[in-house]
C-alpha cells in the first residue's frame, strides 16, 4: 500500500491536528484582510483566475458549499459543483476512479465533504490538485474551526487563554475536533459539555479539554459559548430521550448563558435547532455572532484556496 | 519408495515440547525414525537434507483461515490459499464457513476437504456452519456436517448473537461432542464500529467498539458453557478482560478454551493511523495494554492455540474511506515470523510458540496433525528462525496481498515445507 506522503503536503487542508499557532496565523491573517475587502466589494478576483475548483459534496450542504463557491469565485475561479445526487458515484463508481477521474480533468483545486472520515485524506493520496476538507465524518472540519476562530479574535483579540465551552452532541461533530485542535494550539481551553452518551470521555486526550456534564458549570465565566446541532437521529438511537429534556438540561437560554463571562460570545456552525440546543432569543441576542460566522466563512475559505493554491508544486 | 534424511536439524517434538539436535528419516510419506537411523543405515536412493542446524518442526496447523472459495475466487481461490500456506510452513488449514455458499451442507464438506487434497499442498480441516448460511437463526445439521468431515461448529466471522440460541446450540453440540468456536463480540455493541473505543478513534471519528464488547459476550458464554457442558472455544481473543474471564473458567475446570492471531500480540491500534485500512481487522486492534496481556496469555498457556486468522480481500475492498474498507488482513505466509517475535522479545519460548503453532491446534480439532510421531503424516517445515526477511505486499505467494505487516522486518524464514512427504515450498524458488 502506498505510503501516505502526500498527505501532509503543505497544498492540503485535511486536518488541523498536528499544525502549530504559526502554522494556523497565516490563514486568519490573510482572512481578516480578505473579510475587510470583502464588506467593500474589493475582492481581488485576480488570484484564482484561470484555476478550477470543483465542490465534491458527499453529503448535503448548502452553507459549506455556497460559501466555498463564493470564496472561489471572489477570487475569480471556475467553480464547479458536484454533488453525489447527481454523480456517477451512485452508478456504483468508488471514491478513488471519482478522483482519477477528476485528476484527468485537471482541477486544481478540490473542495470536499464526505460522511466516511479519512475519505478527503484517501483522495489527497490519488489526485495532483490542492484537497481540502469540507468535513469528513466525525473527524475534522477544519476551515469550520479557522472560521471560528477569526471570529473570535475579531472580538476578543486575542485566541490565547480563552475559555470556550462547545455544548451539545460533541462525539459525532467534526466541529468540536478541529476546535479542540485549533484552541490547543492557541494556548485556550475547550470546555466540551453535554450528557456522557453525547460526550465521550475519551475526548479529554485530543488537547487542552475539560468534560462537563452539568451545563451550569460548564458555562460558568466562559468567554465563548458554541452550541452544536442535535440530529434529530440522536433521539431515535437512544443517546438522548428528547428534545424537550435535551433543552431542558443542555439547551442554551438567557439563564444560563448568564453564568458565562459577562458579555461572552454565543457561536454556532448551524444549521440551528430553535428550542433544542438554543433559544431563539439567545439567538438572535447582541451576544450573537453566529451570522458574523458566516461571513467570516467565506473570508477563511478565500484565504485557504489562496494559500494552497500558491503552495502546490506546479506538476 | 521414496525415502529423505533430514541431517544436521533441530527436532522440535510438540508432545515432549522439546528441541534437539538430530536427525529425521521420512519414508514413503511418513515419518519412519528420529535420530536410530544409523543402526538401520539410509537406503539406497535417500535424499539427504542438509538442515545446518535450522529447526524442523511438524508443518503448522492453522485453526483459523478464510479463502474465497465457493463464492467470493476474485479474493483467493484454495489454490492461491494453499501456495500461500506452503510458503508459510503450514500444512493443515481449518477453514471458516463464511463462503458463498455458507458450508451448511455436508456436501460441501466433502467438497472442501477433497480440494485441499487436490492441491497436494494443505489439508483442509472444514468447519461447518453451526446455523443454517450461518446467519445465526437455524441449527445446522451438525451431526450430519460432522460424519460428513467437519471438525467443529461455528458461524465463524459472526458471533451467535441471541441467548438462548446459543444455549441450545451449546447443548445441542455437547450431545456429540462437538466442538463450538465463538467470535467472541457482542454484535450489538460492535454494529456498525470499526475501531476500538478510545482516544485514537476518537481522535480519527471512526464509530467506536468497546473493548469490552468482547468480555461481555465471553462471559456469557462461559456461563452458557457451563449450564449446558458444551465444549467452547474462543477465535482471536484480544483484550486483556476477555483472556481473564478465560483464565477463571479453565482454572474451574470448564471446557473452555481460546486462540488469538499474530496482530494481536504483535501490533496496536495505533496501525490504523492515517486510515490504514489494511489495519483495519475484526475484532478491532487494541491498545498497547491488552497487546501485552495476550503476549502473557500465550506464555502462560492460557491461550491454546495460534491462528493466523487469514482473511484475504482484493485491493479494491480495502481502497475505501476507513469505515467502509473490508475488515481482516492475511497471515498464512507471516504467521511464523510474526510469532517468532515473541520468541526473540523473550516473552515465549521457542518451543512453546511451536506448540501453539502444531499440537495446540491439532489437539482442539481431533486433528492427528502436529507430530513427529513414528507413522504420522510427513507434514514438516524447516525453517531458520535467525533469518530475517521484509513483508511487502504485492510480492507475497498466494493473491490476497491484504496483510497488516507490511514493511515489517521479521525473523523466522521457512526454508522448505514438506506434505506427506512431497516437497511443497523451497525458500528461493517459486
Amino acid at each position: 500500500m502506498a505510503e501516505p506522503a502526500s498527505v501532509n503536503a503543505p497544498h492540503h487542508l485535511l486536518a488541523l491536528e498536528g499544525m502549530s499557532a504559526a502554522e494556523i496565523e497565516p490563514f486568519l491573517d490573510l482572512a481578516a484582510s480578505y473579510a475587510l475587502l470583502s464588506r467593500s466589494r474589493k475582492a481581488p478576483r485576480e488570484a484564482l483566475r484561470g484555476r478550477t475548483l470543483i465542490n465534491l459534496f458527499f453529503e448535503d450542504s448548502t452553507r459549506t458549499r455556497t460559501s466555498f463557491e463564493l470564496a472561489g469565485k471572489r477570487l475569480g475561479a471556475d467553480v464547479i459543483n458536484m454533488s453525489v445526487a447527481n454523480s456517477s458515484v451512485n452508478k456504483g463508481e468508488t471514491l478513488l476512479d471519482t478522483a482519477a477521474t477528476l485528476n484527468a480533468m485537471r482541477c486544481d483545486l478540490l473542495v470536499v465533504r464526505h460522511a466516511a472520515s479519512g475519505a478527503p485524506a484517501l483522495l489527497a493520496r490519488k489526485v495532483d490538485a490542492c484537497v481540502v476538507n469540507a468535513g469528513d465524518g466525525m473527524h475534522e472540519h477544519p476551515t469550520q474551526a479557522l472560521l471560528d476562530a477569526l471570529t473570535m479574535r475579531r472580538h476578543l483579540g486575542t485566541l490565547s487563554g480563552l475559555t470556550v465551552a462547545i455544548c451539545g452532541d460533541v462525539g459525532h461533530s467534526r466541529v468540536v475536533r478541529s476546535n479542540i485542535h485549533l484552541l490547543t494550539a492557541m494556548g485556550s481551553t475547550i470546555r466540551v459539555v453535554g450528557p456522557p452518551t453525547l460526550v465521550p470521555s475519551s475526548i479529554a486526550s485530543l488537547g487542552n479539554v475539560e468534560v462537563h456534564h452539568n451545563m451550569e458549570d460548564g458555562l460558568a465565566g466562559a468567554d465563548v459559548v458554541m452550541m452544536l446541532r442535535l440530529q434529530k437521529e440522536r433521539m431515535g438511537a437512544g443517546l438522548v430521550p428528547s428534545a424537550r429534556e435535551f433543552f431542558r438540561f443542555y439547551g442554551l437560554d438567557q439563564r444560563r448563558l448568564a453564568l458565562a463571562r459577562s458579555g461572552a460570545l454565543v457561536m454556532h456552525p448551524g444549521p440551528m435547532n430553535r428550542g433544542v440546543e438554543i433559544a431563539s432569543d439567545v439567538a438572535d441576542s447582541v451576544q450573537s455572532v453566529i451570522q458574523e460566522q458566516v461571513e467570516m466563512g467565506v473570508a477563511v475559505r478565500m484565504a485557504v484556496l489562496e494559500r494552497l493554491s500558491r503552495m502546490r508544486v506546479p506538476t | 519408495m521414496s525415502t529423505i534424511l533430514f541431517e544436521n536439524v533441530r527436532l522440535f517434538d510438540p508432545e515432549t515440547e522439546s528441541l534437539t539436535p538430530g536427525r529425521l528419516l521420512v519414508r514413503d510419506g511418513h515419518i519412519a525414525a528420529r535420530d536410530a537411523v544409523g543402526a538401520e543405515g539410509t537406503p539406497e536412493g535417500t535424499r539427504t537434507i542438509e538442515g545446518n542446524g535450522a529447526v524442523l518442526t511438524p508443518g503448522f496447523v492453522d485453526m483459523r483461515v478464510s479463502i474465497g472459495e465457493p463464492g467470493f475466487e476474485y479474493r483467493e481461490t484454495i489454490a492461491s490459499c494453499a501456495r500461500a500456506a506452503a510458503a508459510g510452513g503450514v500444512t493443515t488449514i481449518a477453514v471458516l464457513p463464511n463462503s458463498r455458499p455458507a458450508i451448511d451442507d455436508p456436501s460441501l464438506v466433502r467438497l472442501l476437504r477433497t480440494r485441499g487434497e487436490e492441491t497436494g499442498l494443505v489439508s483442509i480441516l472444514p468447519y461447518g456452519a453451526l446455523t443454517k448460511g450461518c446467519d445465526g437463526e437455524e441449527m445446522a445439521e451438525m451431526a450430519m456436517l460432522r460424519e460428513a468431515g467437519a471438525v467443529a461448529f461455528t458461524d465463524g466471522t459472526r458471533a451467535i448473537a441471541d441467548t438462548k440460541r446459543m444455549r441450545l446450540l451449546l447443548s445441542y453440540a455437547q450431545g456429540i461432542d462437538a466442538l463450538i468456536v465463538q467470535h467472541p463480540e457482542d454484535p450489538s455493541l460492535a454494529r456498525g464500529g470499526c475501531a476500538t473505543a478510545g482516544a485514537l478513534a476518537t481522535k480519527l471519528g471512526l464509530p467506536q467498539i468497546p473493548a469490552a464488547a468482547e468480555a461481555i459476550l465471553i462471559a456469557r458464554d462461559i456461563r452458557l458453557a457451563e449450564m449446558t457442558g458444551g465444549r467452547l472455544h474462543f477465535g482471536h481473543v484480544s483484550t486483556s478482560e476477555g483472556l481473564d474471564l478465560i483464565r477463571r473458567a479453565k482454572a474451574r475446570g470448564l471446557l473452555v478454551t481460546c486462540d488469538t492471531a499474530p496482530p494481536y500480540f504483535a501490533l496496536e491500534e495505533s496501525a490504523i493511523r492515517d486510515y490504514r485500512t489494511y489495519a483495519k481487522l475484526s475484532p478491532p486492534l487494541r491498545a498497547e495494554a491488552d497487546r501485552q496481556a495476550i503476549g502473557m496469555g500465550l506464555a502462560d498457556g492460557t491461550i491454546d492455540a495460534i491462528a493466523s486468522d487469514h482473511m484475504p480481500w482484493d485491493a479494491d475492498d480495502k481502497r475505501l474511506p476507513f469505515a467502509q474498507a473490508a475488515a481482516g488482513g492475511t497471515g498464512l505466509v507471516t504467521l511464523l515470523g510474526v510469532t517468532l517475535g515473541q520468541v526473540q522479545t523473550g516473552a515465549l519460548s521457542l518451543e512453546r510458540a511451536l506448540s501453539l503453532l502444531t499440537l495446540g491446534p491439532a489437539r482442539l480439532l481431533g486433528s492427528s496433525a502436529g507430530t513427529l510421531a513414528p507413522g504420522a503424516s510427513a507434514d514438516l517445515c524447516l525453517f531458520d528462525p535467525g533469518a530475517a526477511w521484509v513483508v511487502e505486499s504485492g510480492k507475497l505467494p498466494g493473491r490476497a496481498q491484504n496483510t497488516p505487516f507490511d514493511h515489517h522486518e521479521l525473523r523466522g524464514a521457512v526454508l522448505g515445507t514438506w506434505k506427506n512427504g512431497v516437497p511443497v515450498f523451497e525458500a528461493g524458488r517459486s
